[in-house]
């Protein structure tokens, strides 16, 4: 198991291989289909984004709202391809890191690898054990978009594996392939 | 004269306890992982032979005790609200509601159910997902409207299942209109190719709802309506409970396994239902759902 602190530096990146277990500490950002058109938007106006991008992590997720009490509700990964299309540009502002579950398509893997960054995996379906590991939560822009507004985490110990790593190895492939039966 | 007669045939059900019905059951469905799933995840964890996949088994149980114990959904996405209602014929709704705006266009059950996915998802701190719009693409904010299958059945009970889908595993669903010639053997190649194509996305272990026969529109109901069957049963029918089983056994040598990071346990279950179909089709549906299959049900 490796600890990481943010923020993920290149130096970081390029550490991680496929398969690593992460537990990651530090502050993530969300974003999932809505938010990521309104930024892609955005950049095209040349306005700034909502966040600070370089060597930050964005984890895709909607989470379920938080009772009274409580720092967020239920916060488990989305499927990542749908933001497949608006991930290339991010990475070259600087995104190093993306957290969600499921393929992601050969543009993402060839710009991951040109400009390093990393795919993590969080297991889909773990939603009320994630929300555990989220110490504070607070929605920081596209309030109006509800549960896809782009929130500021701060994470502790948040596990995650590394799926595909910045020379754009991919687990999946590698993990079939050793328990096929043909 | 004769209309008095029948009406005193029937019985009333008020709207009202409708509502509060299918709110206590959204809750219900969302809090608990069914003990038919959390046995199966159990048993998987004795045959799997990938310690990653033995892990990610046992994250899901973990979760599953923290959402009931801390009345979290099991999964942040509590989906569409899709039910299927059984309306005996001699049941007649009487409309008590108060709501503000009642829809003129709209029945009063349908409505009855939609007041009861508002409070349930409101009050229960579910997410709401669902958009008024699929162009426009703006929140409604209280996971209305439902999705709602009616059936009209002989008798005087109304039957509620409720089940939240999620949309991850529904995204990798398809509909196939295969030859009749193509069989059970055909049912089985493009089952495991939807398997294999989703690989990864939907969460799995999955559960595979499958539906056969009827017309398009009808599989695809069948295949939605078959993951409502608890995974510890198996079709009635020998000859499908053999093609679930073999199914089964042939997703599980995929490779995908728990999180498509590589192991035994892909899926779960396949449950199929079939319909009669005309003599020159076959429809086959494949539902995807997650480990996360939850379902409720009541009658009234």
């Amino acid at each position: 198991m490796i600890r990481i602190q943010t923020p993920l530096t290149k130096e970081i990146v390029e550490q991680l291989k496929c398969g690593d277990q992460v537990l990651l500490t530090g502050t993530l950002y969300t974003s999932r289909d809505a938010g990521h058109k309104r930024m892609i938007e955005q950049i095209k106006n040349n306005q700034p984004l909502p966040f600070p991008i370089q060597e930050s992590i964005l984890y895709y997720v909607g989470p379920a709202p938080a009772r009274e009490g409580e720092v967020i509700g239920s916060a488990g990964p989305t499927t990542s391809y749908r933001m497949d299309e608006f991930t290339p540009t991010l990475l070259e502002l600087g995104l190093t890191g993306m957290i969600g579950k499921g393929n992601r398509n050969q543009d993402v893997v060839d710009s991951m690898i040109k400009n390093k960054a990393i795919y993590f995996g969080a297991v889909g379906g773990a939603a009320a054990l994630l929300a555990n590991c989220i110490k504070k939560s607070e929605v920081i822009a596209y309030e109006d978009l509800g549960p896809e507004a782009l929130r500021k985490l701060y994470v502790e110990d948040f596990p995650v594996t590394v799926v595909i790593d910045s020379k754009g190895d991919n687990l999946y492939k590698i993990a079939k392939e050793k328990y096929v039966r043909k | 004269m004769h209309n008095a007669m029948h009406h005193s045939d029937l019985r009333i059900i008020e709207l009202s306890e409708v509502t509060a019905k299918v709110k206590s059951m959204i809750l219900s469905a969302n809090y608990n992982l069914g003990e038919d799933i959390k046995a199966k995840l159990n048993d998987a964890i004795k045959t799997e032979e990938s310690e990653t996949g033995i892990n990610i088994l046992n994250q899901l149980l973990e979760n599953a005790q923290i959402a009931a114990n801390k009345k979290m959904p099991i999964c942040q996405d509590t989906g569409i609200a899709v039910f299927f209602l059984e309306i005996g014929e001699d049941i007649h709704f009487h409309n008590d509601l108060a709501i503000e705006k009642m829809q003129p266009l709209q029945s009063g059950i349908e409505q009855a159910i939609n007041e009861g996915v508002r409070q349930g998802y409101t009050d229960g701190y579910l997410r709401k997902s669902i958009v008024k719009d699929p162009f426009d693409r703006v929140n409604t904010g209280d996971n209305t409207p439902a999705v709602i299958h009616y059936n009209i059945v002989p008798g005087r009970q109304l039957k509620i299942y409720f089940s939240p889908k999620g949309i991850g595993s529904e995204n990798m669903s398809r509909i196939y209109m295969l030859k009749p010639s193509e069989g059970m053997e055909g049912v089985k190649r493009v089952v495991l190719e939807t398997i294999e194509a989703a690989g990864p996305n939907p969460c799995p272990p999955i559960i595979v709802g499958v539906g056969v026969g009827g017309s398009f529109e009808k599989a695809a109901i069948l295949a939605k309506k078959s993951l409502l069957r608890p995974i510890n049963q198996t079709s009635e029918d020998e000859a499908i409970a053999r093609l679930e089983r073999d199914i089964l056994n042939a997703a599980n040598d995929l490779g995908i396994g728990p999180q498509g990071f590589g192991g035994r346990t892909t899926a779960l279950s396949v449950n199929i239902l079939t319909y009669p179909t005309h003599i020159a089709g076959l429809p086959v549906a494949v539902n995807m759902s997650c480990h996360a299959t939850r379902h409720a049900e009541i009658v009234i």
